[in-house]
C-alpha cells in the first residue's frame, strides 16, 4: 500500500501562469476553493476559510515549507478526524499532517504539473470519515452522472 | 472479563495506532498473509515452519494487535489470533478519497489557468 498520492496534469498555460494560479493567495482561493487571510510566505502559518460548498465551516491552516518561484510550491496541511458539522472541532494543533508538493515543469504545450501528497503513513487508521464520505461519495456520484450524461449528449 | 472482549477493548484503544508502521516489517507482512487467508491462528500454527521463537512471533502480534489489524480470540482453551481488515480498508478508502478531491481540484486548476 502506498502512502502517497500522486497526480501529473498538463496545462495549457506557461509555467509563469501556472506559478501565478498556485501561490497568489487570491488566484489560489478561487479554484481550491478558500478564503485566504493573506498572502503565503515561505516558513509562515496560512489561514483562512474553506468556500467549498457544505465544508464553509471548516478552517484553512497549512504551513508553507518551500516557495522556489516557478518550480516547487509546498506546503504541510493538517488532516482532522472529521470534517462532519458535529465533530470537526476547528482546532487543528494536534492533527496529524501531510506535505503537498507542486512541481512544475515547462513543456512544449504549457506546463506539466505534478502533485505529491505524503506522509499518509502518519495518519491514524481511524480517521472518522462516515460523514464526510457520505457527503463526498454523493457528490462524487452526481459528478460521475453529469460527466456521463455529457459526454453522451456531446 | 473474557480474553476475547479485553482484546476487543485494546484493539479499539489502540486503534490509532499507524497501520503502515505496523505492515513496515516482513515477518508481520509474512504473518498477515497467513492471517488474511480468513481463519484464527494460534502462536504454535503460526511458529510452525518460522525461525523466529514464539516470543518473537507473539511480539509481533502485538504490535498488529496495536494497530487494530489482529484480535486475539479464544476458542475452547486456545488463544487464537484472526485478521481484522477493518484498518486497512480504512486507511485505503481515505487514500482514495483524498485522491478523488485532488483530482476535482485540479481540474478546477485546469480550467481557471486555461481561461
Amino acid at each position: 500500500m502506498n502512502d502517497r498520492i500522486e497526480k501529473r496534469i498538463e496545462l495549457r498555460a506557461p509555467v509563469s501562469r501556472v506559478w501565478r494560479a498556485l501561490t497568489d493567495y487570491r488566484e489560489f482561493g478561487d479554484w481550491f476553493r478558500v478564503k485566504l487571510d493573506g498572502p503565503f510566505v515561505q516558513g509562515q502559518v496560512s489561514r483562512g476559510n474553506m468556500t467549498y460548498p457544505g465544508y464553509e465551516h471548516v478552517k484553512w491552516e497549512a504551513v508553507v515549507e518551500r516557495m522556489e518561484p516557478e518550480r516547487v510550491f509546498a506546503f504541510r496541511w493538517p488532516h482532522p478526524k472529521s470534517f462532519d458539522r458535529d465533530q470537526y472541532s476547528g482546532d487543528h494543533s494536534k492533527d496529524p499532517t501531510t506535505l503537498v508538493e507542486f512541481r512544475l515543469e515547462p513543456t512544449p504545450k504549457g506546463t506539466l504539473l505534478v502533485l505529491t501528497e505524503s506522509g499518509f503513513d502518519q495518519l491514524p487508521a481511524d480517521l472518522r470519515l462516515e460523514a464526510f464520505r457520505r457527503n463526498e461519495g454523493g457528490w462524487t456520484e452526481q459528478m460521475r452522472n453529469i460527466e456521463a450524461y455529457v459526454a453522451k449528449a456531446a | 472479563m473474557s480474553q476475547k472482549r479485553r482484546s476487543t477493548v485494546a484493539a479499539k484503544r489502540h486503534a490509532r495506532a499507524p497501520v503502515f508502521a505496523a505492515l513496515g516489517d516482513e515477518t508481520r507482512l509474512a504473518l498477515m498473509a497467513k492471517l488474511a487467508t480468513g481463519r484464527p491462528y494460534s502462536i504454535s500454527q503460526l511458529t510452525k515452519g518460522s525461525r523466529l521463537s514464539r516470543q518473537a512471533i507473539r511480539k509481533h502480534l502485538r504490535v498488529l494487535e496495536r494497530a487494530g489489524m489482529v484480535q486475539g480470540v479464544r476458542q475452547g482453551r486456545e488463544h487464537r489470533f484472526e485478521f481484522d481488515p477493518r484498518p486497512i480498508e480504512g486507511i485505503r478508502e481515505y487514500l482514495d478519497l483524498v485522491s478523488e478531491q485532488w483530482d476535482q481540484a485540479l481540474g478546477r486548476l485546469k480550467s481557471f489557468v486555461e481561461r
